[in-house]
C-alpha cells in the first residue's frame, strides 16, 4: 500500500513537472512579443528599441531559456508566479481571490448534481424501463448533447428577463447584501452547472445499483425475508455507492471545465473568467498559473481517486 | 476479403457480419431517426451555397435586426446578416470540424493502441498512463490553454481536440489487439518476420475496425461540442465566420437575449440536434456492432 502511493507520488509529480516545462516552451514559443502587448503606442514612440530592449531585460526575456525556466519554476514553487503583464498585481493574489467563486460554483453543483443523480439513479435501476428510467436515460443523454453556454442564455431568458425573479449575472447585486441575494445570484448558474454534472453520475448509480442487486449476496437477503427496500437501501446501495467516491473525484476537473463555461455566461468571478480575460490580454504570467493550478487541481484528484480506490479495493495496488 | 464468393445464407440470423451489424442498425428506431437528421444537416451544409438566399457574411445596415420573415427566414442579426445563411454555413465549419478532429484522434488512438498492444511491455505502460493522464484532463480548459497560448484558429482547434481525445480510441484498440496477439495467425505472420506497420495495417484494423468505428462516431459528436464551447469562448473560429458557438457569442447580451430571440434560438438548437442525432447514430451502431450490449438486453 505504501509503496503504491508513494509510486503514484512520484509519477505524479514527474508529471506536474512535465507540464511545467511543455507549458513554459509553448508559451517562449508563441507568437506575439509580450513587451509589444503592454507597452502604449506613445511609449513605443518615444522610446523605440532601446526602451523595448530595457523592458525584456526588465521581465528576464533575454536570458537563455533554460535560466528563465530555473527562475521561474525557482519562484513558482515558493509561490511566486510572477505579476501579470495587464494588472501589474502578482499572480498569486489574482488567482488566490478567483478561487472562492469557483469552488463555491463547483461545490453547489457537485452536491445538487450528486444528491439529484443518488435519487434518480437509484429509481431507475429499481424500475428498468420505467418512466423514470427514461428520465435518467434522458438527463444523461441531455447532459452531453445540450450545450451549457446554450442551456445558459435560456435559463437566463426564463428566469431572469420573461419572469424576472432571478439574476442573470455576477455574484451579487450592487448595494444589495446579504446571504438571499447572493443565494439567488447562485440558483441559475449552480442548478445549470448541477444538472450537466448529474448525467454521468445517475448513469454510474443507476449501471452500479443492477450490477449489485444481480448479486449473490442480495439474494441471499432477500431470501431471508428482508424487505425490497431494506435490500435496496442497506445492501446493494451502500455497496454500489463506494465505488462513486472514485468516479466523483475523477469528475471534479470535468466539472471545473463546466464552470468556466457558466462563468463566462453568468459574469461570475472565477478562474475561468480571470483565465479567458488574460487569454485575450495575452497576459500570459496569469494563464501559466492557471494552466499550473488546473494540472495540480487534475493531479490531487487523480491521486487521491488512486488512493481511495486502493482503499476500497485492496487488490489494485498489488499490481 | 473474399468471403464473397460463400454462399449467403438467408434469415434474422443468416448473412455476414456486417450486414447482419447493417440490418440491426436500420431496426434500431433511434438510431434510424438520428441517421435520417443528420443526413438532413449534411445536406443543408454541403448544399448550403443553392440554399441560402443571402451571403452569410453580407452586411446590410438597413436589413439589421429585423424578425424571421419571408425574406429572412430566421431574421437578421445587429449588422443586417440573415441569420438562416449563417446558421446554414456554421453549420459546414462545425461538421467539418468534427469530422476531421475525430478522423485525427481516431488515427492518433489507432496507432498508438495497437502499438501499446502489439508490444506490450514499456511501451503499453507509457502509452496506457499517458493515455490516463489526457484523459484526466479537462478537454476544455487544456484546449483552452493550447489555443489562448499559441492564438485561436481552426487548425489549432482540430489539433487540440485530436491531441486531448485519442485516449479514447487508443484504449478500444489496445483491447482489441490484445485479444488477437496471442491467436496463431498473428504469432506466425511475427515468426515470418512480419513487421509492426503491417501487422497493425493486415491484421489489427480490419478486427478493430468495428468498435473504432463506434468510438469514431461518438468523437464527431464529442469534437462538434468541444469546437461550439470554444467557439463560444471565442478561442475557436473567430468572426466574420460563422459558428454556432461564436453566434451564441455575438447574442450574448441582455439586450438582444430577451428581444431578438432569433439570434441565439437556431445555432444553440443547431448544436443540440446535430450532437444528439451524432449520439443516436453512435449509440445504434455500438448496439449493432455488439449486440451483447445492445438496448433490448439493457441491464
Amino acid at each position: 500500500m505504501a509503496v503504491f502511493i508513494t509510486r503514484r507520488l512520484l509519477l505524479n509529480v514527474l508529471v506536474f513537472a512535465l507540464i511545467s516545462v511543455g507549458i513554459f516552451l509553448l508559451v517562449r514559443a508563441a507568437p506575439g512579443d509580450p513587451v509589444q502587448m503592454m507597452v502604449s503606442p506613445e511609449q513605443l514612440q518615444s522610446g523605440g528599441p532601446a526602451f523595448i530592449a530595457a523592458k525584456r531585460h526588465e521581465l528576464g526575456l533575454d536570458q537563455s531559456l533554460v535560466a528563465q525556466y530555473a527562475h521561474w519554476l525557482g519562484g513558482a514553487l515558493t509561490g511566486d508566479l510572477g505579476t501579470s503583464f495587464v494588472s501589474r498585481r502578482p499572480v498569486t493574489a489574482m488567482l488566490a481571490e478567483r478561487i472562492g467563486p469557483t469552488v463555491e460554483l463547483m461545490g453547489v453543483a457537485l452536491v445538487v448534481g450528486l444528491v439529484v443523480a443518488i435519487v434518480l439513479g437509484v429509481a431507475a435501476g429499481m424500475r428498468r424501463n420505467s418512466f423514470l428510467d427514461y428520465g435518467a436515460t434522458g438527463l444523461s443523454l441531455g447532459a452531453v448533447s445540450l450545450p451549457p453556454f446554450f442551456l445558459g442564455i435560456v435559463g437566463i431568458y426564463f428566469f431572469s428577463l420573461r419572469a424576472g425573479i432571478l439574476p442573470s449575472s455576477g455574484m451579487t447585486t450592487p448595494g444589495v447584501s446579504g446571504a438571499l441575494d447572493q443565494l439567488r445570484h447562485l440558483v441559475l448558474p449552480g442548478l445549470i452547472l448541477a444538472l450537466i454534472t448529474a448525467g454521468p453520475f445517475t448513469r454510474y448509480v443507476r449501471g452500479g445499483l443492477v450490477d449489485e442487486l444481480g448479486a449473490d449476496y442480495v439474494r441471499t437477503a432477500e431470501a431471508k425475508g428482508a424487505s425490497r427496500a431494506r435490500v435496496v437501501v442497506r445492501h446493494a446501495l451502500r455497496n454500489s455507492l463506494i465505488p462513486l467516491i472514485t468516479v466523483v473525484m475523477y469528475q471534479i476537473p470535468q466539472l471545473l471545465a463546466g464552470a468556466v463555461v457558466i462563468e463566462q455566461v453568468f459574469s461570475w468571478p472565477g478562474m475561468g473568467q480571470l483565465a479567458i480575460s488574460s487569454i485575450n490580454q495575452q497576459d500570459y504570467p496569469v494563464i501559466i498559473g492557471f494552466a499550473l493550478w488546473v494540472a495540480m487541481l487534475v493531479l490531487l484528484c487523480n491521486l487521491i481517486a488512486d488512493v481511495l480506490y486502493a482503499i476500497v479495493d485492496p487488490r489494485v495496488s498489488l499490481r | 476479403m473474399t468471403t464473397t464468393s460463400l454462399p449467403r445464407r438467408s434469415g434474422p440470423r443468416g448473412g455476414r457480419p456486417r450486414s447482419r451489424a447493417l440490418r440491426r442498425f436500420t431496426r434500431n428506431r433511434p438510431a434510424m431517426a438520428g441517421a435520417v437528421v443528420l443526413a438532413v444537416i449534411v445536406l443543408l451544409a454541403v448544399l448550403a451555397p443553392l440554399i441560402v438566399a443571402h451571403p452569410p457574411d453580407a452586411v446590410n445596415l438597413e436589413a439589421a435586426r429585423q424578425g424571421p420573415s419571408a425574406r429572412y427566414w430566421l431574421g437578421t442579426d445587429t449588422s443586417g446578416r440573415d441569420v438562416f445563411a449563417r446558421t446554414v454555413y456554421a453549420g459546414r465549419v462545425s461538421l467539418l470540424v468534427g469530422l476531421l478532429a475525430a478522423a485525427l484522434s481516431v488515427v492518433l488512438g489507432t496507432v498508438l493502441g495497437a502499438v501499446a498492444g502489439l508490444f506490450g511491455r514499456w511501451a503499453d505502460t507509457v502509452i496506457m498512463r499517458a493515455a490516463d493522464i489526457v484523459m484526466s484532463f479537462p478537454a476544455v480548459v487544456t484546449i483552452m490553454v493550447l489555443a489562448g497560448i499559441v492564438g485561436p484558429s481552426v487548425t489549432i482547434l482540430v489539433l487540440a481536440i485530436g491531441v486531448t481525445q485519442w485516449p479514447v480510441a487508443a484504449r478500444v484498440v489496445r483491447g482489441v489487439t490484445m485479444s488477437l496477439r496471442d491467436r496463431e495467425y498473428l504469432q506466425a505472420a511475427r515468426i515470418s518476420g512480419a513487421r509492426a506497420l503491417w501487422l497493425i495495417r493486415t491484421h489489427v484494423v480490419p478486427a478493430a475496425l468495428p468498435p473504432v468505428t463506434v468510438t469514431g462516431t461518438l468523437a464527431v459528436a464529442q469534437a462538434i461540442m468541444l469546437e461550439t464551447t470554444m467557439s463560444f469562448l471565442g478561442l475557436g473560429v473567430q468572426p466574420p465566420q460563422a459558428s454556432w458557438g461564436n453566434m451564441l457569442n455575438d447574442a450574448q447580451n441582455l439586450t438582444l437575449i430577451q428581444t431578438m430571440p432569433w439570434l441565439w434560438i437556431p445555432p444553440g438548437i443547431a448544436i443540440a440536434v446535430t450532437v444528439l442525432a451524432v449520439n443516436f447514430v453512435g449509440d445504434g451502431l455500438r448496439d449493432a456492432v455488439d449486440p451483447r450490449q445492445a438496448a433490448g438486453v439493457r441491464r
